[in-house]
């Protein structure tokens, strides 16, 4: 990952500066050799080649037991600050007359305690969120400095020895998906922080830390490049939904059964 | 008491991120803006009777521009890093024009400040001696000639420079509104009215800082307040929050009327957290009464002793200043109480004293343009010629009609 960003940024740097590209490649931010990977379009990641690859991401309402299981896992995974999120659960309890109550307590983290309301409820479920790595990502429109960016096989990244730390992304967001720690101690405090899609572990073949956790299948990645993937071809053929799509972001994190409550 | 969190928000909903620091930012440059207008009004627009601060509102709107990235770089999580957004602009967003904005209007004032102090530099050079004398001749570029030819074709390039400036102006505020409107998550910030509210409300801050500061330097040089440049003034600054605070309510009641989704948070945001600084503070406190202040000042102005139209338009200045910053945190921190969510608000926002983006480092910036123009008056006399008017007897300091020379 670390390459990655490195490079994408000297790539932005040489296309945005034109002729201070020789600076920067010597620079603080190039540090020089990291400028080595291979021609235009290779990828920087050895033997994974991020052109073959599009990854999508399928989260089946009707599935989530609330276990707080993927919260815990990516927390773990990520090294994720104490009260911040790259992956949390909501909970709607909706009434007869159509009140909806939402909470996520802790961001569901340690999965959620009987709501006892004395309203009559209609319908209950909970809703995993996460960053939702729009191809007209906001997030990335909007950063300065051109750290936040998106991958070739469609993950949205933060070069965090690039960024500045100015918010802009965070306030872009419409999902609240990406936060800045300032504590000291955690690693990269004071730069924007998000979900990666656990991109270490997907180039590996891997699944995402909150996809392996889940006990019941309800987070799903899909590769949409994969003409046999099956989660590819359950977001094709069936129903699903984004959220607030009327922002035009292009999510890639698709809902199955998504109600109208949810935004 | 207001409860701390109200309603549901997103989990990293939960903090405010962009601080005092963020208020403070466009409150800054709203001033560069507003007083270069006011050199504007006298430089391009022939408003003569704003003779006495034709120079005073172009170094103060250079004062704080030149402390209006402080803010910026104070707030950033890696300040060290700042230069990146010169270094590696990204086209695609509207924050990193800023390098380009921010240095052109900066070239734009130091030219004109040169070409409009250009003699007075020249005098000083040939008059000093020693380490002043090399000071000034370098300040003057080695360029020596002051004969009415040369001053007049300074004067023009003052004018072609100003005619650049007041778009350049419009268009550095403007922009930063632009930040803030063209964020589509943020229902709050996100009107194509944000800049153009921006650019009035900066008008009126600077308007309002130049009244000020014109009473509180001749105060501290012992000359006479112009009945006529005040009243001036003071009635732009009328025009000016008229056409600001009618925007400011547009918005709303366009939210109000259209009824969608947002506007049940923004009803809540407006009615609790922001019942203070909006409803009292930005439209009572901030708008009406100083509405009234400027309308005495208007129409019976040429009736009332001076002593009171400046009393009136002081105080209007004073609190149009309050009723602006008002609205930069109404705008700034208001749009960061309520959650993406829109089901919830967070708990009130209050900086500390001495936190790094607390209230000293920001009472620290907002005094440095006043050092700044301090300095300056030391180095380059900017009211030289009220002072020359004031020896030869031509204004006079009294309370009723001064006799004014016509400049």
């Amino acid at each position: 990952m670390d390459n990655v960003s490195r490079r994408e940024f000297i790539r932005k740097a040489a296309l945005a500066s034109g002729g201070c590209a020789v600076f920067l490649l010597l620079g603080p931010g190039g540090k020089g050799n990291a400028a080595q990977p291979g021609a235009e379009g290779g990828s920087p990641l050895g033997d994974y080649d991020w052109e073959q690859h599009q990854y999508a991401y399928l989260i089946d309402t009707v599935k989530c037991i609330g276990c707080g299981m993927c919260v815990k896992a990516c927390k773990a995974e990520n090294n994720v600050p104490d009260g911040f999120f790259r992956t949390w659960i909501e909970r709607y309890e909706i009434s007869e007359d159509g009140e909806a109550e939402v909470d996520s307590p802790n961001g569901g983290l340690d999965g959620f305690e009987e709501n006892v309301s004395h309203v009559k409820i209609a319908k209950a479920f909970f809703v995993p969120k996460m960053c939702n790595h729009c191809a007209a990502s906001p997030c990335v429109q909007v950063c300065p400095v051109g750290a936040s960016y998106r991958t070739k096989d469609g993950v949205v990244l933060v070069d965090q020895e690039h960024c500045v730390g100015c918010g802009y992304c965070v306030q872009a967001c419409p999902y609240g998906s990406r936060f800045i720690p300032h504590d000291e101690n955690t690693p990269y405090a004071r730069t924007a922080h998000k979900c990666t899609l656990c991109y270490h572990r997907i180039t590996k073949g891997l699944k995402p830390a909150c996809v392996a956790a889940c006990p019941v299948g309800a987070r799903q990645l899909a590769d949409m490049k994969d003409q046999f993937d099956p989660v590819r071809k359950r977001i094709i053929t069936e129903r699903v939904a984004v959220l607030q799509p009327e922002l035009l972001t292009e999510p890639s994190c698709y809902y199955s059964a998504l109600d109208k409550e949810v935004r | 008491m207001i409860p701390e969190l109200q309603g549901f928000l997103f989990p990293n909903d939960i903090h405010i991120l962009w601080s005092l620091m963020i208020v403070l930012y466009p409150y800054v440059t709203g001033l560069v803006a507003g007083a270069f207008i006011v050199s504007s009004l006298y430089h391009v627009f022939g408003r003569k009777e704003l003779w006495p601060i034709g120079r005073f509102s172009l170094v103060a709107s250079f004062a704080f521009m030149a402390v209006a990235t402080l803010p910026l770089v104070n707030h950033l999580g890696h300040p060290e890093r700042a230069f990146n957004i010169m270094v590696t602009p990204n086209s695609s967003s509207a924050m990193a024009g800023f390098g380009l904005v921010y240095n052109w209007y900066l070239m734009i004032l130091i030219l004109e400040i040169w070409f409009v102090f250009r003699k007075d530099i020249v005098m000083t050079a040939r008059q000093s001696r020693g380490f002043k004398r090399f000071v000034f001749s370098m300040l003057a570029l080695r360029t020596y000639d002051i004969s009415e030819a040369a001053l007049k074709t300074d004067h023009k390039i003052v004018t072609v420079l100003t005619a650049i400036g007041i778009p350049s102006a419009c268009f550095l505020h403007g922009y930063v509104g632009f930040l803030f409107g063209a964020l589509k998550a943020n229902p709050w910030w996100s009107t194509p009215l944000m800049p153009v509210i921006f650019l009035f409300s900066a008008v009126v801050s600077g308007i309002a800082a130049m009244i000020l500061m014109y009473m509180a330097a001749m105060a501290l040089k012992g000359l006479p307040i112009l009945r006529k440049t005040v009243a001036t003034m003071a009635s732009w600054l009328w025009l000016f929050m008229i056409l600001t605070v009618t925007l400011e309510l547009l918005e709303i009641i366009t939210l109000a009327y259209e009824s969608s989704e947002e506007w049940v948070i923004i009803r809540q945001l407006l009615t609790t957290r922001l019942s203070f600084s909006f409803i009292s503070m930005q439209l009572i406190i901030g708008s009406l009464i100083p509405f009234i202040l400027l309308l005495i000042v208007v129409l019976l102005g040429s009736q009332m002793k001076a002593r009171v139209q400046n009393i009136l338009a002081g105080t209007a200045s004073c609190i149009l200043l309050v009723q602006v910053f008002s609205m930069r945190w109404n705008v700034v921190i208001g749009g960061q109480l309520f959650s993406k969510s829109l089901r919830g608000l967070r708990s009130m926002y209050e900086p500390g004293f001495f936190e790094k983006e607390g209230i000293l480092p920001a009472l620290l910036i907002i005094s440095l343009p006043f050092v700044i123009l301090v300095v300056f008056e030391k180095f380059l006399p900017m009211f030289r010629s009220v002072e020359e008017a004031y020896a030869a007897g031509e204004i006079a300091m009294e309370d009723g009609e001064p006799a004014e020379a016509d400049h």
